[in-house]
């Protein structure tokens, strides 16, 4: 035990602090763009972002993986902001908290396997889409200084990384840029025209909203929506982590992690958030593999807003919005492209539909489910696809079938035989197929008893254990004088 | 002699010409081995990972692109290993070749994305000018 949280803690530190150090300075500028996403002052992302990475580095399950306010949960949270406002945004992180705690009590992350990869392919481009388009009011059409900002921004983050990598680049267009608009006084809006920061630390307090049904009926589909998304791309993110740096994690620790994370947060002003897969790529590659390295980046965090909130309100707009750009591109995947035209059509329309949903609803837990939904159904039909061979000899017509029976499959089975047939010997080889359930048991049960109305002799034969067994406890047929009923 | 042979590969037609070049020296060399290097980029592992259903799915794909390379070799009844390790391709496969003191570093002249190549620096360069052992390009 104490073996093991020493290595968790204190096996690299210097590698753990450096890149600790690096991902709270990418951190800022993320967590202030998230806050304005959701429409909260910058705070609100910035003290949840300190929050996330300090109790995440305790509680979680992967260690040197980043937590803090995320762009996907900024975006499920703008309605909630924008008509109830700030103190039902932190009762609603709250109870995504308890709501991901009881998740990972319950080890709902086993449920992840049932989340097929068209599904979140989808869900990472949906985000990327949102995250670009919610940027589009802030530089389309303000000024050609807007323009010429953002354009900078996007070469700086794009070039310097070729030749200079200790710094991240997204602060250095930050810190370039800001200095030269605040000389060259430009007429840029700033992160201040939209929020303002002050310096202090976070408190504690409880959301002022009166604690009555009515409230929870309004947060409960948010927290449900930020819940299962936070679970999502927390666990897609430990798993990156995990392949990158060749370990494992416990997801279901993980999964109660984050619920601790966003309860405390919610309580200290705070916004919902989640694991990040952008920040915790640049923990890796910085060198940082255990928890120290989480713990620092919090608490780095805190020390640069409490020593810079007064330059981060002079940050212009056009600067964080290249940065925002810089994001989702690296969030989209790009080789769907090819995946739409190489993966099946069925996984590839399942990809499209996520993301259309996503894109039309702004929600992405809705594109999540009806994604999942959709490969089932699609699934559904693929296996549904059963065949029924007829092999003819003098006086005995012998049907072969191959496939599953069951109910999605029984009408198909029952139309591909031809009862016209007569006072014939009819065998039904099940040799290479499974019966389900109660309606193939039935479906079985109509062919046998119709083929016998016309005075064949039928035989089923190849019924595997589990296929006899239920047709054993459910059939009909056996009885030589059954009649059909009900099924 | 080169009894200790290191291929880095990533499964292009370089790498597999170069594995070529691997099984004819490795053949001339009585006890020699050929150790296939596959360093899987750190900034493709999102994407990796986010096309594979699951860890095993992921590693399978890795072990597939490296299958024609492997090929040139066991046809030849050439003594060979597969290490894969993850990391930036260039620094990472001069460290294993420096680490581990091998005899003589093999590596197609080109990647599997040719542009990329040619925007970010090449791979090969990087390994001729750091690796301490004689270092074999093949075109």
């Amino acid at each position: 035990m104490l073996e093991k949280m020493k290595r968790d803690w204190f096996s690299n530190i210097r590698g753990d602090v450096l890149a600790g150090i690096v991902v709270a300075l990418a951190l800022i500028p993320e967590a202030i763009a998230f806050s304005i996403i959701a429409g909260v002052d910058p705070m609100v992302g910035l003290y949840a972002s300190f929050c996330i990475s300090v109790i995440i580095a305790f509680v979680g399950g992967r260690s040197g993986m980043i937590s803090a306010a995320t762009g996907a949960m900024a975006l499920l949270m703008v309605p909630l902001v924008k008509e109830h406002g700030l103190q039902y945004l932190l009762a609603a992180t709250i109870l995504t908290g308890i709501i991901q705690l009881i998740f990972g009590v319950c080890k709902v992350a086993k449920l992840m396997k049932f989340i097929p990869r068209a599904v979140m392919i989808g869900f990472v481009n949906a985000l990327a889409i949102l995250i670009f388009m919610a940027q589009v009011p802030h530089f389309v059409g303000i000024s050609t200084l807007t323009y010429l900002f953002v354009a900078i921004t996007l070469l700086i983050v794009y070039v310097v990384p070729r030749f200079f990598k200790a710094i991240p680049a997204p602060l250095i267009a930050i810190i370039v840029l800001t200095a030269a608009s605040i000389w060259g006084q430009f007429d840029l809006r700033t992160v201040g025209d939209l929020g303002k920061i002050t310096q202090s630390l976070p408190t504690f307090f409880i959301p002022d909203i009166p604690f009555t049904l009515e409230t929870l009926q309004i947060i409960f589909p948010y927290s449900i929506a930020l819940a299962i998304v936070g679970l999502l791309e927390s666990l897609l993110t430990a798993s990156i982590v995990d392949d990158m740096t060749g370990t494992e994690s416990n997801k279901h620790r993980e999964s109660r992690g984050q619920g601790i994370a966003n309860i405390v947060t919610g309580f200290f002003g705070g916004m919902a958030g989640c694991a990040m897969i952008g920040q915790s790529v640049i923990n890796v590659k910085s060198g940082g593999r255990g928890r120290l390295s989480t713990l620092i980046a919090g608490l780095f965090l805190l020390f640069l807003i409490l020593v810079l909130g007064e330059l981060v309100v002079q940050i212009p707009m056009p600067v964080l919005v290249g940065i925002m750009i810089m994001v989702s591109i690296g969030t989209f995947d790009w080789s769907s492209f090819s995946y739409l035209r190489k993966a099946p059509k069925s996984d590839a329309v399942v990809m499209l539909t996520t993301v259309i949903i996503v894109v039309a609803t702004h929600d992405l837990s809705k594109g999540v489910i009806a994604g999942v939904i959709l490969s089932a159904i699609f699934f559904v039909a693929k296996i549904s696809k059963l065949e029924v061979k007829r092999q003819q000899t003098s006086d005995k017509i012998k049907y072969d079938v191959t496939g599953q029976l069951f109910f999605a499959s029984v009408e198909g089975f029952v139309n591909s035989f031809d009862f016209t047939i007569a006072k014939k010997d009819i065998v039904i080889d099940f040799t290479n197929a499974h019966i389900w359930d109660d309606s193939a048991v039935g479906a079985v049960d109509k062919v046998v008893i119709k083929f016998r109305e016309n005075n064949n002799h039928v035989t089923v034969v190849g019924l595997n254990s589990s296929s006899k067994k239920i047709i054993d406890k459910l059939a009909l047929y056996h009885d030589t004088n059954a009649q059909l009923k009900a099924h | 002699m080169y009894k200790r042979i290191l291929l880095a590969a990533d499964g292009s037609k370089y790498s597999i010409r170069a594995a070529q070049e691997a099984a004819k020296i490795a053949s001339l060399v009585p006890d020699s081995s050929v150790e296939i290097l596959f360093v899987a980029d750190m900034s493709k592992i999102k994407n990796e990972v986010l096309h594979s259903q699951d860890h095993e799915e992921l590693e399978l794909k890795r072990q597939q692109k490296l299958m024609p390379v492997t090929e040139q070799l066991s046809t030849q009844n050439i003594n060979h290993k597969t290490k894969i390790i993850i990391g930036d391709p260039g620094p990472a496969i001069v460290e294993y070749a420096n680490n581990e003191k091998v005899d003589l570093v093999i590596i197609g002249s080109r990647g599997l994305n040719s542009l990329q190549e040619f925007v970010l620096g090449s791979v090969s360069h990087k390994v001729v000018k750091r690796v301490q052992c004689p270092v074999m390009v093949v075109k």
